[in-house]
């Protein structure tokens, strides 16, 4: 029997997933910070902040696409022991994590409908690094403006036109993360 | 603390809630379905805010409860209780020293800061309840941002009262999409959700709604052009701190009549007294 799959999660569930949580709501509510998130050990290729956002979001109600180098075994195994998700592809998706060009078309993901906006996907999207630098954001939860490196502003600006409906995203990288809801204009 | 998980409710609960806070605070005002629990307390004590509080607590956080205002009416003694008791979690009854404030209908006088996090008790979510009963209808009237309705009985509070006679739970517009119900908080309050440092959230734990407002969220109390917004008070100084300032509670003193203003934020109140403001009725 291999182990190594049995490893790498929470240590003490209810306390980490309370304090990952945080950093996540932290990020999601003021687009363009950039929070620590520790707790999770996932296997390669995902960063220790997607692995704990995915433990922190994830159980057998929420379908989950792996896209790209993360669609492995290891991160399968490893998923399916510590939070049961189904695994589905993009179309019926709550949460998908992988690299942005591996994530791509984001026209495959749901949005929301007009009397359901929140029946939309989240996308876990795992960067090189984080930097308060690039992009200019502005919008709820931004005092003025905000400044993040995106890996694309076209996508966010087109998802952002679709408000109410649109996808959310967060972003990480090793123990970092950062958020874009569907509010923040991206230029 | 033993006996109970880290904050009363099981791990599953807690991801199905933060997920509905995640999508509440990606579309302000929007108010997301939840599967909300029964909770060892009756619906209208605070059942949403409760689950809401339970899904955001950390164990380094410092908790306020309010009711009203005011931190020792029953209300807020209980659910603070009950957080010390099932998150062992230290409490606080001043506002500038709590990182999460449980509120039921009042926003506390001291301005917010980033770092904390008001949750609100709502008991009816929807601000169109009362004019169109029906769930199917009102969703629909969301989607389609056609709140002429809402607009029709302001009007017609202008026609019979000559001005508009909602004063609390008054109706905002965010981010100019949706209309949404700020909780029964005086519409004295309403400018405070406007622009406010701090995360809010909404729970309605019977109506299983949870929404929120990110922080500089521009929220606009409805109104019209020849009758604009008031953010009514009493016209009176506070009995206690003589605040002239603050939202009052009107206290009747005896049988013949008698009656004094004070502050309905006590927290506020004491450390305007303690920093030697007094008012006519001070001791």
């Amino acid at each position: 029997m291999r182990t190594e799959n049995l490893s790498g999660g929470f240590t003490d569930p209810s306390v980490q997933s309370a304090h990952a949580f945080r950093a996540v709501m932290e990020a999601m509510a003021r687009p363009g910070t950039i929070h620590d998130i520790a707790g999770a050990e996932p296997p390669a290729p995902l960063s220790r902040a997607a692995g704990a956002v995915l433990l922190t979001l994830c159980d057998t109600e929420t379908p989950v696409h792996l896209a790209g180098a993360t669609d492995c075994d290891a991160v399968r195994t490893w998923l399916a022991f510590h939070t049961g998700a189904p695994l589905s592809g993009p179309s019926h998706c709550m949460l998908a994590v992988g690299e942005w060009g591996a994530l791509a078309p984001l026209s495959s993901y749901p949005v929301g409908t007009s009397e359901y906006p929140d029946r939309s996907a989240t996308l876990i999207v795992e960067c090189a690094e984080l930097a308060a630098s690039g992009a200019t954001l502005r919008g709820p939860g931004i005092r003025e403006t905000a400044r993040l490196s995106l890996p694309d502003t076209e996508a966010f600006r087109t998802n952002r036109a679709h408000f109410p409906l649109g996808l959310d995203f967060i972003f990480t990288s090793g123990s970092q993360l950062a958020a874009l809801p569907r509010t923040t204009e991206v230029s | 603390m033993s006996g109970y998980n880290f904050a009363y409710l099981d791990e599953q609960t807690k991801r199905m809630i933060r997920r509905a806070i995640l999508k509440a605070l990606a579309i302000p005002g929007y108010q997301v379905p939840f599967a909300s629990r029964e909770m060892p307390m009756p619906y209208g004590w605070g059942t949403g805010g409760v689950q809401v509080s339970a899904a955001v607590l950390t164990p380094e956080d410092r908790f306020k409860v309010i009711d009203q205002g005011a931190d020792d009416t029953t209300n807020a003694v209980s659910i603070r209780r009950f957080f010390e008791r099932t998150a062992g979690i230290a409490t606080t009854t001043a506002t500038r020293d709590a990182t999460v404030i449980q509120t039921r209908h009042r926003i506390p006088e001291e301005p917010l800061r980033e770092g904390q996090i008001l949750v609100y008790q709502v008991p009816i979510p929807e601000p169109l309840r009362f004019l169109e009963p029906r769930e199917s209808e009102t969703r629909k009237m969301h989607s389609l941002a056609e709140y002429g309705l809402m607009h029709v009985k302001l009007y017609e509070d202008i026609s019979r009262h000559g001005h508009i006679a909602t004063t609390y739970a008054y109706p905002v517009k965010v981010e100019e999409r949706y209309v949404m119900d700020p909780s029964p908080i005086p519409k004295f309050d309403n400018p405070k959700l406007s622009d406010c440092a701090a995360i809010q959230l909404f729970g309605a734990g019977r109506e299983q709604r949870i929404y929120a407002l990110p922080p500089y969220t521009t929220v606009a109390s409805l109104d019209f052009d020849d009758h604009p917004f008031d953010p009514s008070r009493a016209d009176h100084p506070c009995g206690l701190c003589g605040s002239v300032e603050t939202y009052l509670d009107e206290v009747i003193m005896d049988d013949a009549g008698g009656r004094m203003f004070v502050c309905s934020d006590t927290d506020h109140c004491e450390t305007r007294q303690n920093a030697g403001y007094r008012g006519k009725d001070a001791g």
